[in-house]
């Protein structure tokens, strides 16, 4: 086989299903504006991503933190800088960890789960059916669920960033020696609003791109149980890679540099 | 066949993926009340035909008429309005696990229509009696019912907005001889109640025999043979002969590759 034409057919292949993907992000992410918006849908999903992810969640950030703390305070302790643990935990975690572990864990929960839901509803032609029963998939299945995890995941990486500093707040105070009021007040002191929201709106792009890796993979599933499970897989895999290219992407934006 | 437009009418269909011609141009009229039946082998098409028909899939080439008009040359939303028109009874039933009977039998009324929870829910039970199930069985979930009572579900719910045309696919795969006369009986009874147009596709041919008014056989993404459903016996093509007959021999080879 000629190489050039196979490198060709595959950035090809590839570009062809970013096309495919943006024009179903948009479909999904726009469909309820015509109306109907399903507000039951919506809150199941709301309710299934933002509450039920909390626990896994939380276990994520608070190990994160806890970890973190450690490595800092060795780290810093090579230029007698352990003093300003608060300052770089804090900042890490709401900037970068907090938004990318939540995601991540997001990501292994809701976007397989959807892709296992709407691929085992594809192969048994539960969406046909609802076509023929005059309602748009895409706005009953779709859209509340692309609203809902872009919605919800600003909220779980603030809980995400308290669980996190907490835990690092643990590791300073009962085994660094450092005094629980000052870490607080230092963080309280450095830590400024834009570094929280450039965190939160990492999140939101981070949950649209879960949901709509999620919708697309299963709402295209083909053949059977396999197709379904390769749906999920294919789903895991390129919210993972789409999250953490994002983010690379937003942080140089944040940062302006 | 009448001089009167017919409901449905299919010009030279043509459908592909890939390579694999599925559909090699189709042409079929039904008239209006008629109740015509698609036999044929599976991986033959059929249910492409249908999706075609129902406008969840786009045909390659070739013209479908609904009620006179070309629904391929309609916009979007034109079309959807027009297809969904259809009720169709799906070969797994796809009723949606995640809601409860009635809410699948009013689930066109509730989401797609805009009307109240109560409203649905009456409806839903009017429509389990019409094919011969209480109205109990409304408050339980799609998998805790049989095959055949799932099957009951669909058809109610194919049927609860009226529509003028029906589509059946493989309505009875899967059923036991009793069940499947139920459900063709059933099928009959509710086709006549409401006057509609009906295609169905099968390769039971003793549900054929019941259900039909008139027979088509589709082999090769084509139409080989139509005639009343009377005449297939003696049809005298012998894809038809084979075909009837379940014989290993003869002109049809087995499709090696699904649809």
């Amino acid at each position: 086989m000629n190489p050039v034409a196979a490198v060709g057919r595959i950035s090809i292949g590839l570009l062809a299903e970013i096309g495919a993907m943006s024009i179903f992000a948009m479909r999904g992410a726009f469909a309820w504006v015509s109306g109907p918006f399903y507000t039951r849908e919506f809150l199941t999903a709301a309710i299934r991503i933002g509450f039920n992810s909390l626990p896994v969640v939380g276990l994520t950030a608070i190990f994160t933190g806890a970890a973190l703390a450690l490595n800092i305070y060795d780290g810093s302790a090579r230029f007698n800088a352990e003093s300003f643990l608060p300052q770089i935990l804090s900042v890490s975690i709401v900037r970068e960890l907090g938004p990318g572990f939540a995601a991540l864990m997001v990501a292994g929960r809701s976007s397989s789960g959807m892709a296992a839901e709407l691929g085992a509803m594809r192969v048994s032609d539960q969406i046909d059916a609802m076509s023929t029963l005059a309602v748009d998939p895409f706005k009953y299945l779709i859209s509340p669920r692309i609203l809902a995890t872009t919605l919800m995941l600003p909220f779980i990486v603030l809980v995400a960033d308290v669980i996190g500093i907490l835990g690092g707040w643990f590791v300073a105070v009962f085994a660094l020696g450092f005094e629980g009021a000052t870490y607080i007040r230092n963080i309280d002191q450095f830590l400024t609003a834009d570094d929280v929201t450039s965190g939160l709106i990492k999140a939101g792009v981070f949950g649209f791109l879960i949901s709509v890796m999620g919708c697309y993979y299963g709402y295209k599933s083909r053949g059977g149980a396999q197709g379904v499970g390769g749906a999920t897989r294919s789903a895991v895999v390129a919210s993972a890679v789409a999250i953490l290219a994002s983010n690379y992407i937003m942080t140089s934006l944040f940062v302006g540099i | 066949m009448t001089t009167a437009t017919p409901k449905i009418s299919v010009r030279g269909l043509k459908k592909s993926f890939g390579r694999k011609e599925v559909l090699r141009g189709v042409d079929l009229d039904v008239d209006e009340g008629a109740s015509l039946v698609v036999i044929g082998g599976s991986g033959t098409g059929k249910s492409v035909l249908l999706k075609c028909l129902l406008g969840l899939m786009a045909p390659d080439a070739g013209e479908i008429f609904i009620g006179g008009v070309n629904i391929l040359k309609l916009s979007a939303t034109e079309r959807q309005k027009r297809t969904r028109e259809i009720g169709m009874l799906f070969q797994g039933s796809a009723l949606f696990d995640s809601l409860k009977v009635w809410e699948n039998i009013g689930f066109r009324l509730i989401y797609g229509e805009g009307k109240s929870g109560h409203t649905a829910r009456e409806r839903a039970a009017d429509c389990l009696a019409l094919v011969g199930l209480p109205k109990e069985v409304g408050d339980l979930a799609p998998s805790e019912l049989s095959g055949g009572m799932q099957k009951r579900v669909a058809l109610a719910r194919a049927i609860a907005a009226n529509p003028k045309i029906l589509f059946f696919d493989e309505p009875t795969t899967g059923l036991d001889p009793i069940t499947a006369d139920v459900i063709n009986r059933l099928i009959i009874e509710r086709v006549k109640a409401l006057g509609a147009t009906a295609i169905s596709i099968t390769h039971d041919m003793s549900s054929a025999r019941r259900i039909a008014d008139e027979i088509a056989m589709l082999h090769e993404g084509r139409i080989v043979w139509r005639g009343a459903a009377g005449k297939i016996d003696n049809s005298g093509n012998p894809y038809v002969d084979q075909f009837v007959n379940g014989r290993a021999e003869g002109p049809i080879k087995m499709a090696l590759r699904a649809v």
